[in-house]
């Protein structure tokens, strides 16, 4: 039981960190990123193929998947988002939607749809606490997590340039005419949200396998946690990867693992219901 | 107008008349693969694993010896007529092979039947031969189902599934030096999956056997430690997993991660034996077991297995026999060994031929059985799968006894390797 909770604990820190990224850039710039997953499988080929050319640990390589996924996120946003600004939103939705499929088939023709793994990494193997028995690459992910969404916390809670996040975030016409520089402000918070996919995505590798449609595993998890969360809600969708984590695995432990999918949105149906603005959002 | 008919009249005479004498020296068989679609690459060897059955009753081979049924002339009983494949393309789909089988039977008048495969493409076409009355033979599609439905004209080389199950039980008992009482099976929740579970369960009562847990899970899924939880807290002799590739990954570093070691480990084929798995995860699994229709050590046993695969080698562009070409290949000679035993080309000589098929071990070259008996049903009842043991980077056959090359295998119980 207490082995249940625990591997669920770490299990949530791990979607919570992939689901922060899409909550940042949800929260901020008012766009659902549906490529997403697929950010994230990118990163986990970066690790991949560091580790595999360069014998470069994914805990290494993590810092260089965020810059190469900073790009990504920039470049999205660059040349697709900002074009589309005066695009009905269903519009921007799609255009993510598309972008995703096309970085999955590239993947696919790249890299072929085989299942790749990295041997064993320096944070392979177990910790025990007592009677527990822990992966250390989920131990070591969960922390990272915690420490990413401390930090993002202080970033957009703490610091000057957060309030001008929160600013845009709250009404756009008036923060450009207070003088923020709205375009600038989103293009960063795609590079912030898109690097920490790439911290996650490098670190899910030293535990987890590699294939094109790998954030398809990952993706869904994290929109449930975002918008179960509450929309803007960074603590929000955090605490909701651990909530998913531990409900998995306790449905898991006592009923039966077929079922942990099945009790996740279960939970998610019956937020929606009593609380459809989600259990920490604003609106 | 009156030439017209007379042109129109005098071809059909004389397609009639070539028909009729072909007939005499080309026995003509339909075979149905998925040659198009998401299963094309499989289809294509297997239609070359069929070609070069043809050709070795075909064509002689002088450097071939004691394949029986590779007679190199003809069928013998027919005054050495030569046998002709027409084939059909199902797409993969049941509806599609339907149409195929009937277009077979009622305009090409192929003799009997051979596909097609995928099991749900098999009970389509067969039904259509059933109704027909043309012999049917299965080489490759391992549904139990397809043998329980009565038919009178279905017969199946290939063990199946439940067969597999009865296999990995019979090889248990040859375990002498860890207890293989208590059973676990962990599968995924499909098809697959269950059936293996079901036959499990079955099976394991029958060899006197307790499953003490049974442990669905969803396909695709992100983690796995409560499962690999429920599965260490039963604490069983033996664990055997139903898993395709992704799951086979994530189950394997996860209890390894968590220090869990089944005493046997055991799988039923799919993701284990998948080529990334062997060459990424295998070397920390060293030493899971798992069940399969064919091992690649099978080259070294007899030499002619070797010439054999050699020469499908030289036609398909380098591609290897593999279980499902391989059995292909055995079923289509054992079609046209019955066909010549026949003596006829009449379907109920054919019918009776086939069933009374009696093959021993050594004149089943390719497959690794005891031979080829047909039951009632039309179920090969001396089919039987094989055990493997995965050391040193592949896997290596140690059930039954007399396919095992290496005599200190297996090894158990089974420890991860650090």
């Amino acid at each position: 039981m207490l082995e249940a909770v625990a591997t669920g604990l770490f299990n949530g820190l791990i979607y919570a960190a992939v689901a922060v990224g899409l909550a940042l850039i949800w929260g901020i710039t008012d766009v659902i990123n549906f490529a997403h997953g697929d950010f994230l499988m990118l990163a986990m080929y970066v690790a991949y193929w560091l580790f595999t050319l360069g014998h470069v640990d994914p805990t290494l390589s993590a810092p260089v998947a965020a810059c190469v996924l900073g790009f990504v996120g920039f470049a999205a946003y660059a040349l697709i988002i900002r074009p589309l600004q005066r695009a009905p939103p269903m519009i921007v939705i799609l255009a993510t939607f598309g972008l995703g499929l096309v970085l999955r088939q590239l993947a696919f023709i790249a890299f072929s749809p085989d299942y790749r793994n990295l041997p064993d990494t320096w944070l392979s193997g177990s910790i025990r606490l007592g009677e527990i028995s822990l992966g250390r690459p989920q131990v070591v992910t969960g922390v990272v997590a915690l420490a990413m969404i401390v930090v993002l916390f202080k970033l957009v809670y703490g610091t000057r340039w957060g309030r001008a996040l929160q600013a845009v975030a709250e009404d756009r016409l008036a923060a450009s005419l207070v003088g923020i520089p709205c375009d600038r402000v989103n293009a960063q918070v795609w590079m912030l949200g898109s690097a920490a996919v790439g911290v996650t995505g490098a670190l899910l590798t030293s535990f987890f396998y590699v294939f094109p449609s790998v954030g398809a595993v990952f993706g869904l998890l994290a929109f449930v946690a975002v918008a179960m969360g509450g929309f803007g809600a960074l603590p929000g969708a955090f605490l909701s990867g651990v909530l998913i984590g531990i409900v998995e695995a306790l449905t898991g432990y006592l009923v039966e693992p077929a079922y942990k999918t099945a009790s996740i949105f279960l939970i998610f149906l019956l937020v929606l219901w009593y609380r459809p603005r989600g259990l920490f959002g604003r609106w | 107008m009156k030439n017209l008919l007379t042109v129109l009249f005098a071809a059909c005479a004389l397609a009639f008349a070539n028909s009729a004498t072909a007939a005499d020296s080309v026995i003509r068989i339909g075979a149905i693969y998925p040659l198009s679609g998401a299963l094309a690459s499989t289809g294509s060897e297997l239609k070359g694993a069929i070609e070069l059955a043809v050709d070795l009753i075909n064509q002689p081979h002088p450097e071939l010896k004691g394949v029986p049924g590779a007679t190199g002339s003809g069928l013998a009983h027919l005054g050495g007529a030569k046998i002709e494949v027409v084939f059909a393309d199902s797409q993969g789909k049941p509806e599609i092979g339907q149409a195929e089988a009937e277009r077979l039977i009622d305009q090409e008048h192929v003799v009997a039947l051979i596909g097609a495969y995928q099991s749900a493409v098999t009970k389509t076409t067969s039904r259509i031969a059933e109704q027909r009355g043309v012999p049917y033979l299965n080489p490759e599609s391992s549904s139990p189902e397809l043998t329980e439905r009565g038919f009178k004209w279905f017969f199946r080389t290939t063990p199946n599934d439940e067969t597999f199950i009865g296999n990995m039980m019979q090889f248990l008992d040859t375990l002498k030096s860890v207890p293989t009482k208590r059973i676990a099976v962990v599968y995924e929740n499909t098809d697959f999956g269950v059936n293996t579970a079901k036959a499990v369960e079955r099976f394991a009562k029958q060899a006197s056997r307790e499953v003490v847990a049974s442990i669905p899970y969803s396909a695709g899924t992100a983690s796995v430690n409560s499962e690999t939880q429920k599965l260490a807290a039963a604490k069983p002799d033996v664990a055997i997993f139903a898993s395709y590739t992704s799951d086979a990954i994530l189950f394997v570093r996860t209890m390894r991660e968590t220090n869990y070691a089944p005493p046997v480990l055991l799988a039923n084929d799919a993701g284990f034996i998948d080529s990334r798995f062997v060459s990424e995860v295998g070397p920390q699994v060293q030493g899971v077991l798992t069940r399969d229709v064919w091992a690649n050590d099978l080259y070294t046993m007899k030499p002619v297995t070797k010439q054999l695969n050699d020469m499908f080698k030289a036609r398909s562009g380098g591609k290897e026999l593999n279980g499902n070409s391989a059995r292909s290949l055995q079923g289509m000679l054992v079609l046209a060994q019955a066909i010549d035993r026949a003596g006829s080309t009449k379907p109920e000589a054919i019918r009776q031929a086939l069933a009374a098929t009696d093959l021993s071990a050594d004149q089943v070259v390719i497959m690794p059985w005891a031979g080829v008996k047909f039951d009632a049903n039309g179920q090969n009842e001396r089919g039987q799968g094989l055990i493997l043991q995965l050391v040193d980077g592949g896997y290596a056959t140690v059930w039954p006894e007399r396919y095992k090359q290496r005599q200190d295998l297996p090894t158990v119980p089974f420890a991860w390797k650090r």
